[in-house]
Order: C-alpha cells, then sequence, then structure tokens
C-alpha cells in the first residue's frame, strides 16, 4: 500500500499521478472524463462491465487496477455508483471559463439541492473552496448511491472529493 | 427424531449457500438458525460489495441475503428459525435443539457447521463501562434494529469492519471523533479508508485507546501514541469526548459443536484462532460433518458462500444425487472463483493459511 494511503487514508497527487485509471490534463481541459482513484489490488472489476464504451479495462486477473482509457471515456459517469469503493469520480476542467465540474458518489442524507452553495471538501475532509450543485442523480440503476456534481474553481479540481453544507461544523 | 440427508447449523451466507446447492440437487436439506431470521450477517451489510461479477460485486450484502432466501426456497430448503443447536452426538450424526421450551433431535448422515464468528474484545480500563462495544454489535444496533448505540464514537481498529462501521455510523447521523490503529499502518482496504478521511474522519495509526471514563457511562477516550514494542509513548496522550467506543479488534471462529463432536483442531493466529481442520472438500476430520464460512476460519461473506457452495456439492455427489463428473465440474468452477477471491496482497495469505490447513487435514 501506499505510504501515505496506508498511514492516513489519504492518496496524494504524486500517488494519484502513477494510477492507470487517471486521465490526462489535456483530456480533462476537453471534457468530462472518469478519475479513478483505486491504487490497491483488490478483487474487484464491476466498472469495467457496467462502462457502455469499454473505456475501463481490469482484465482476466480481477486483482489488476482498473486501466482508463481516456479517449473512449465520454465521461458519463455510470461507474460512480457502481464501485463499491466508491472511488471513481468525473472531472470536467472544460466546463466554464472559471470553473470545473466535479462528480462524486454521497450516500448521505439530506440530499444537497441544485442550486445549492457548499463547501467543496478535499480528501483529508478539508472545506478548500465554494461550490455549487449543479446535478444530482439518484435513479434506481444506482441503487442508493446518489452521484452529486458541483461546480468549483478549476484550480481545485484534482482535490475536491466531497462537499460539506456551509452551516454544518468542521 | 427428524430424519434429514443434510442438516445445515447456520443460516448465514456459508450455509444458505450450502443448502441452496443441495437442495437444488434433490437432497433433503435442513437448516437451523438460533435467530428469528435467517441471512446471518448479510442483512447488516448495507454496502456494496467488492468481487467480480459472477460474485455479485457492486450489489449490497442486504440484497445478496434476500437472493440467496428466495433461491434457497425454490430448491425446497425447510429453514427451522429461533431454534439453538446446542449439542452434537453419535459421531457427529445427531444434533441437539432446543426449540421455545423443548428438546429435539435432528438425525443426518451430513451435517455442516457453518455458525460464523464472534468479534474479540480489548481490556483496558473502563472497557466495562455503558458505551463500550464490539463494532459487529453496533452494525446491528444501527442497520438492523435502526438504533443508533451514540452519537460520538471512538472507533478502535482500522481493518475493514472497523472502516465499514464508521462509514455506515456516519451514514446514521453519528459523529467518528477518530480511528485508532495500534499497527503502524491501516488495516483495511486503502478506499474504504479514504471514503471516511474525506468525510473528516482522522486515522490515527500507532495509537491505541488507554482507558474509558466517565460517571456510570462512557464520556471520554484517553487515547495514546504507542511505539513498536506497543508500549505507550509519554506526554501522547489525548482525550476524545464520547459516549461510545467501538472495539473493531478482529473475530475467532464460533466452533464450539466441532469441538464437542471431537474434530481436530489447528491454532492459526490469521484464521482468528483455534479452527477445525478440514479437507478441500470441507469435511472436517469427522466423515460426514463439515465446515464453511467464518467458522471454518475468518474470511469474508464472497468466499463464505463459496465455501458454502463446496459442502452442499459434496454432499449431493455423495448422496448420489450428482454423478462424479457433474460434482467436480462444479468444484472446479467454485475452486476458481474462490482463487480470484483470494489473489493479490490481501487475499495471498488467506490462500497459503488455507492450504496448510488443508495440507494437515490430509
Amino acid at each position: 500500500m501506499r505510504e501515505s494511503l496506508s498511514k492516513t487514508g489519504i492518496l496524494t497527487r504524486e500517488d494519484l499521478g502513477e494510477s492507470p485509471g487517471v486521465p490526462s490534463e489535456e483530456r480533462m481541459a476537453k471534457g468530462p472524463v472518469a478519475y479513478i482513484e483505486c491504487m490497491e489490488e483488490i478483487p474487484c472489476n464491476p466498472c469495467e462491465f457496467v462502462c457502455p464504451n469499454g473505456a475501463i479495462s481490469v482484465g482476466k486477473e480481477i486483482i489488476d487496477l482498473p486501466v482508463l482509457d481516456e479517449n473512449k471515456c465520454d465521461g458519463c459517469g455510470l461507474c460512480i455508483p457502481v464501485c463499491p469503493g466508491l472511488a471513481i469520480f468525473i472531472v470536467d476542467k472544460s466546463y466554464s471559463e472559471e470553473e470545473a465540474l466535479i462528480g462524486f458518489p454521497y450516500e448521505l442524507l439530506p440530499l444537497p439541492e441544485v442550486g445549492m452553495n457548499v463547501y467543496g471538501v478535499d480528501r483529508k475532509g478539508k472545506a478548500i473552496c465554494k461550490a455549487r450543485v449543479v446535478k444530482v442523480q439518484n435513479p434506481k440503476r444506482f441503487d442508493r448511491t446518489p452521484v452529486v456534481y458541483m461546480a468549483i474553481p478549476k484550480a481545485f479540481a484534482l482535490d475536491v472529493r466531497n462537499l460539506r453544507f456551509m452551516e454544518e461544523e468542521e | 427424531m427428524i430424519e434429514t440427508e443434510f442438516a445445515v447449523v447456520g443460516a448465514g451466507p456459508a450455509g444458505l449457500s450450502a443448502a441452496l446447492e443441495a437442495g437444488r440437487a434433490g437432497v433433503k436439506t435442513l437448516v437451523i438458525d438460533e435467530n428469528q431470521a435467517s441471512g446471518g450477517q448479510l442483512f447488516k451489510q448495507i454496502h456494496k460489495f467488492f468481487g467480480s461479477k459472477e460474485h455479485w460485486a457492486g450489489t449490497r450484502g442486504i440484497e445478496i441475503g434476500n437472493r440467496l432466501l428466495m433461491e434457497s426456497e425454490k430448491a425446497g430448503v425447510k429453514v427451522m428459525l429461533d431454534t439453538v443447536a446446542w449439542g452434537i452426538f453419535d459421531g457427529g450424526k445427531v444434533l441437539a435443539l432446543k426449540q421455545n421450551e423443548g428438546i429435539r433431535r435432528v438425525h443426518a448422515q451430513n451435517i455442516l457447521l457453518a455458525t460464523g464468528a464472534s468479534e474479540n474484545a480489548l481490556a483496558f480500563p473502563g472497557w466495562t463501562l455503558p458505551g463500550v462495544l464490539g463494532a459487529g454489535a453496533a452494525q446491528t444496533l444501527v442497520n438492523l434494529h435502526r438504533v443508533l448505540p451514540g452519537m460520538k464514537v471512538l472507533m478502535v481498529g482500522s481493518g475493514n469492519v472497523g472502516l465499514i462501521v464508521s462509514y455506515q455510523l456516519l451514514q446514521a447521523g453519528a459523529k467518528i471523533v477518530a480511528v485508532v490503529e495500534a499497527l503502524p499502518k491501516i488495516g483495511g482496504y486503502g478506499v474504504h479508508a479514504s471514503k471516511i478521511r474525506r468525510m473528516g474522519v482522522p486515522i490515527l495509526v500507532s495509537h491505541t485507546v488507554k482507558e474509558a471514563a466517565g460517571d456510570g457511562k462512557v464520556e471520554r477516550a484517553i487515547v495514546t501514541q504507542i511505539d513498536e514494542q506497543w508500549h505507550p509513548v509519554p506526554g501522547t496522550e489525548r482525550e476524545f469526548e464520547v459516549d461510545t467506543i467501538c472495539m473493531a479488534v478482529g473475530l475467532h471462529p464460533l466452533a464450539e459443536l466441532a469441538w464437542i463432536a471431537g474434530c481436530q483442531f489447528a491454532y492459526i493466529a490469521e484464521l482468528g484462532g483455534h479452527v477445525p481442520l478440514h479437507g478441500k472438500n470441507m469435511e472436517t476430520t469427522i466423515p460426514g460433518l463439515y465446515v464453511a464460512g467464518d467458522a471454518a476460519g475468518i474470511g469474508e461473506a464472497t468466499a463464505a458462500m463459496e465455501e458454502g457452495r463446496l459442502v452442499g456439492v459434496d454432499v449431493a455427489r455423495r448422496l448420489g444425487r450428482l454423478s462424479d463428473r457433474e460434482a467436480e465440474m462444479l468444484v472446479s468452477e467454485i475452486e476458481s472463483r474462490i482463487e480470484s477471491i483470494r489473489s493479490g496482497p490481501f487475499g495471498d495469505m488467506l490462500r497459503e493459511v488455507k492450504k496448510k490447513l488443508i495440507e494437515r487435514r490430509g
């Protein structure tokens, strides 16, 4: 296991740079794409089967890490709720001039509402920027793992992975 | 005396899978469970399971439990609930049961003990105060009975149980003040750790709980850093205001019936302690008496289901309901699935240990 992950539960940007599931800067600048933070060899492969474009491959040895083909991925986000580790996100750096869009699994109640202003929270659980909820998906096929999309300042696109309501304490 | 061809003690993932496999082949099967509902621990597993597509990966434990129940009913399996199997006699062929206030006996040529596991405890000053409980117990309270044991929780242990139960307590509205882990690294899957970390839960490795304090109930937990020799490091004590301390410090097999029957055991720390020796077909050292699931060494539900299936197939073969060829085909499918679960850095150890256990059985 990676040093930081095994001591704190936090993947660093350096760790993620080595992940076969992380897309390139160029790809993220073009539009929504999956960002897979699965870096431990555990036997698991539902992401491979849910992808309608064949953009994620694990292969016969199901402990292998999921590999993203960033050109096949259209950022649909179906892989987000199917990952038992809640380790897949969507990043779109083309969302607007200043903002990036990120999508992430959110299994808590109450669900945020579209238009709500919240904090963007990083992998340590710290609020690092303001965020605006732009989409909340919770169809039956997601099996009670809702997916939230929010717009955040572009600079935080690789760090924000959760939200916190404004009135909530740290 | 109740007569059946195959009696299964424990209606959890291993027991139900065995019953299902045997029932499908036409074996007269009876499952006995002390609880009011079957499904074992599956019904408190509200998270999505890892695994391959064939293992129902991405499906929540509760759904897997529901499917097992439906399929075993379809296969004609009978389930006796609220019934405790408290003894085993006649060379492992007769089970003694307590049902309501009466005693009954079941005679079967083939018996499976799929009795699961029990949580380990950790003794520290104040550990008998109300508010100190097992993480599995907290999970049962919150997910089955919908009672939150407390609002401010310290979790002791960072294996998958500690991490998953922390997440589920957060979902239920509690605050986890910290997860402490005595070892210098997190025990469970990184993704489970990351999940609670980004919800703001600190995970403190090389730390343990030193004391629980409070007036008649837990009000504070004192946590300390420990060195490589497991000695507290002076000056590192920290106090947390909590009303609950959950212990997620491992499980041990519940195999008393196998002891009573006279099965040979081995002590294997990696499998949770004393484990009945078993063969590739999960048969103990007593012919016709099987073990599967956590009772055969602590693992997880997916592997327990596969071990159960091995037993179901073996019993059906032995009774002539499956030909040797049919049974062999099923067994090789099951074994390859077990192989894939027990691979990777987390699974390799378990595979090796299980192999040793089987070799010792001979």
